[in-house]
């Protein structure tokens, strides 16, 4: 989650090209840009090419900036082409994952899971092996999903943050989100149904 | 005649519901179904500790140092990471 009130950043001083104050920059919006584009990708070495694209990228259209938007979300929406990109590379003849109801209305959400697994000791959300079921359960969501989904609910942007980053209605952002948020559910449902039965 | 809310439209419903992102008055009818409907209350309450913990998975997560270095090496900044 970037925090922009820890250290607010010259955008004169950026946009003129001065090197302490890109590195702040840098600093400051490295961690939640590597971590989207891992999140994305699920590989650390395309991981680190978006990380670098994007800076690159960044620094050479800062001048162009109007600062309409944050700059951070300014900074994600470069990564999420990034990343967006490098998967159409990886598969040039499937088109990015699309699921065709991602934009629907809310009708059509079906909720077929319904384990109370909330009583689970703390230790079981935390472990290793959950964050593996999570990060495997993220990667099967569709794209279009998976961006709404990384932005706000792991960087913590709000709707209308997500919407300008993505580039969609607040209401296409909210559909989603919805959706992603109902399958990961049902994905760790199964995973801590399995789970209750240890106990 | 007061509305009688349906499980399908609480789900509609539930992700801005989680987010505290709906209107007072139907804030209240969601309540009101929570309270009457168990397997909503299991959904609600695993959907909330579903995004509590991918919070608390995110939260650590630090790019690695020599991704950071070679990050800046790349951005011919180097010299000025302290």
């Amino acid at each position: 989650m970037i925090n922009e009130e820890a250290e607010l950043l010259n955008l004169n001083k950026l946009q003129s090209g001065d090197p302490e104050e890109l590195t702040k920059m840098v600093h400051q919006f490295s961690d939640p840009i590597y971590r989207v584009a891992l999140r994305m990708l699920n590989d650390p070495a395309e991981a680190e090419d978006v990380l670098q694209e994007t800076f690159i990228k960044a620094l050479r259209s800062l001048k162009k900036f109007e600062g309409r938007s944050k700059l951070s979300t300014w900074l994600y929406r470069i990564a999420v082409n990034e990343s967006l990109m490098l998967i159409r590379k990886r598969k040039p003849e499937i088109p990015i994952t699309q699921d065709d109801n991602d934009d629907q209305d809310n009708a059509g959400i079906s909720v077929s899971q319904i384990v109370d697994w909330c009583c689970l000791p703390e230790s079981e959300f935390l472990s290793n092996e959950t964050r593996e079921v999570l990060n495997a359960a993220i990667q099967k969501l569709s794209e279009n999903l998976r961006t709404v989904f990384i932005l706000r609910d792991i960087e913590g942007l709000s709707i209308i943050e997500t919407s300008q980053a993505l580039e969609l209605t607040e209401t296409n952002v909210k559909t989603r989100l919805l959706r992603a948020r109902m399958k990961l559910r049902e994905e760790l449902s199964v995973y801590f149904g399995e789970k209750l039965t240890e106990y | 005649m007061e509305k009688h809310l349906h499980c399908k439209e609480f789900v509609e419903s539930i992700s801005n519901y989680v987010d505290g992102d709906l209107s007072e008055e139907l804030c209240a009818e969601l309540d009101k179904h929570l309270s009457e409907c168990e397997n909503c209350r299991i959904v609600v309450n695993t959907l909330k500790k579903t995004i509590d913990i991918i919070h608390e998975q995110a939260e650590n997560e630090k790019i690695p140092e020599g991704v950071k270095d070679r990050l800046f090496y790349r951005l011919k900044l180097e010299q000025f990471k302290k």
